[in-house]
């Protein structure tokens, strides 16, 4: 996205549902869910959507499937399958086809059911055949294998890595919508069960039910909605490789490039930012992009995030919902960065509302550290 | 139809003789992995087979963890070859969590599911 899309789209509507367990519910019900959350949030109708921006883990026309449960006929599609980013890349699509005439009110939702279907990671992605053999994890190994480089040449420490787990836990027991607020230390997280040296299970992201949405609509119509709206102030992709055993360097993320892009498509810089809504699918993300975003220099983000520098009270707040470590990480958790960052500068944040947000940043991640989107969102004071 | 012969065919059948051949491009001279018609580097399509050195380091590790009663805890690795590609491997003959970043590694071919495939050893001092 260039500066001449900022501020050309507005969020209108955000929603959710399915959260924790959803006993019973495909899904696609739980999809459906979280679009009808939306539009009830916007004001709107599912008649009125025509634009629809779709993917799910299941099914090779996810968006088609998404449509026809739906029962809406959009004239404008997008089911880029970018892995938990898609969400996140949805809000340069969709203002692409907003600004063009191409549709005229946007849905980009999602919804899964892995908890209760299945308890694991669904995925239709077939292991690649050079790394088959050799029986990673997916996704852990690829993670872990990340975390010990960055360990390895930064002296990041396992400490280092917990604490974010424990400030993703402090934020979300403020949150009655999250899915684990019972108290979490440092200790906790280190004695947890291993599953992919050096990450435990308390490193990893929860393995939850869960549908969000997001309705948009162009900028000269945004403020004939009940809630405030929520611009798109620039939005930025970049992709580095599909199998992390293609990653050129384990410590640095495309989140460098797609970052400057979209902080110069919004004419702002990291410092101004007021909330931070990160991807992160396992603890080493979270450090990761706060030094390719900006926040901190590469290298330094174990030192950023230690003893409660991005908890509630700390010096940057980050995962102001708890995260996929602590509220809600469905297979795909993009959607819910944007859904949390427009909810802070609202004002309606589910746990602790901070004060005064006028710009607040969503980053979403995909596939191995694979697929990178930053978007920066603000509100009316902001244009 | 002896020029019929897609590059991921070349490797495994390669490796299916013990060899391991590592793809080469003829324009810019760099070697990758994995195996594909173009060099990902500079675009070119001429592509060359080179017998590997079979000498590497260890990128980056981890330990899969695994209950015994299902095979137990094994390596994933990312293996740094001297011809510059990395490949993702596993490091034999030494327990999983011994396995560290920077360490020598010698390839041998094994086998996975029924397949040839590259896996690693310590090398010899």
């Amino acid at each position: 996205m260039t500066d001449q899309l900022r501020g050309k789209s507005a969020i209108v509507g955000t929603g959710h549902a399915g959260f924790g367990e959803a006993h019973g519910l495909t899904a696609y019900d739980v999809m459906a869910q979280s679009a009808l959350a939306a539009l009830g949030d916007a004001g709107l109708k599912l008649s009125d959507v025509d634009g629809l921006f779709c993917t799910m883990m299941e099914d090779s026309m996810p968006a088609l499937m998404a449509a026809e449960y739906l029962g809406i006929q959009p004239r404008f599609i997008d089911g880029t399958m970018s892995g938990g980013s898609s969400f996140v890349n949805y809000l340069t699509s969709a203002t692409m086809a907003l600004d063009a005439g191409l549709c005229d009110v946007a849905l980009i939702v999602y919804g899964s059911n892995q908890r209760t279907g299945s308890g694991k990671l669904v995925t239709a992605s077939r292991p690649p055949a050079y790394e088959a053999p050799y029986n990673p994890r997916y996704p852990i190994s690829a993670y872990a294998m990340a975390a010990a480089r960055h360990m390895h040449e930064y002296g990041t420490t396992r400490e280092q890595l917990a604490d974010v787990a424990v400030s993703a836990r402090a934020w979300a027991r403020h949150n009655p919508e999250a899915f684990e607020r019972g108290p979490l230390t440092r200790e906790d997280v280190l004695g947890a069960r291993m599953v992919g040296d050096p990450l435990t299970v308390r490193d990893c992201c929860l393995v939850t039910d869960g549908g969000g949405a997001v309705v948009m609509v162009r900028a000269d119509r945004a403020r004939d909605f009940p809630k405030p709206p929520v611009y798109v102030l620039g939005s930025a992709a970049e992709s580095s490789h599909r199998q992390i055993s293609q990653m050129k360097d384990f410590t640095v993320t495309a989140a460098r490039a797609s970052g400057q892009r979209a902080f110069a498509a919004a004419g702002v810089s990291p410092g101004d930012i007021q909330a931070v809504e990160l991807y992160d699918a396992f603890t080493i993300n979270t450090i990761l992009f706060l030094e390719d975003l900006g926040f901190c220099a590469k290298g330094e983000g174990g030192a950023f995030v230690e003893g409660g520098r991005i908890a509630p009270e700390g010096v940057l707040p980050v995962n102001t919902n708890g995260g996929g470590l602590s509220c809600v990480h469905p297979g795909m958790y993009g959607i819910f960065t944007v859904i949390e960052a427009a909810r802070q500068i609202r004002g309606d944040a589910p746990g602790i509302q901070l004060n005064d947000v006028d710009l607040a940043l969503a980053h979403g991640n995909g596939g191995v550290l694979s697929s990178q989107v930053t978007a920066i969102l603000g509100s009316q004071n902001t244009l | 139809m002896s020029n019929t012969t897609g590059p991921d065919q070349i490797f495994r059948t390669a490796l299916a003789k013990n060899d391991i051949v590592l793809p080469r491009c003829d324009d810019c001279g760099a070697f990758h992995f994995f195996p594909r018609v173009l060099c990902p580097h500079c675009h070119g399509t001429a592509i060359s087979w080179k017998p590997a050195s079979r000498k590497g380091k260890v990128h980056t590790t981890t330990v899969v963890r695994q209950k015994p009663e299902r095979g137990g805890d094994y390596n994933v690795c990312m293996v740094e070859l001297e011809e510059g590609v990395r490949m993702m491997s596993r490091v034999d003959g030494i327990a999983p969590g011994e396995v560290v970043i920077g360490m020598d590694v010698t390839a041998f071919v094994g086998e996975a599911d029924g397949a040839p495939a590259v896996f690693f050893k310590p090398a010899e001092a």
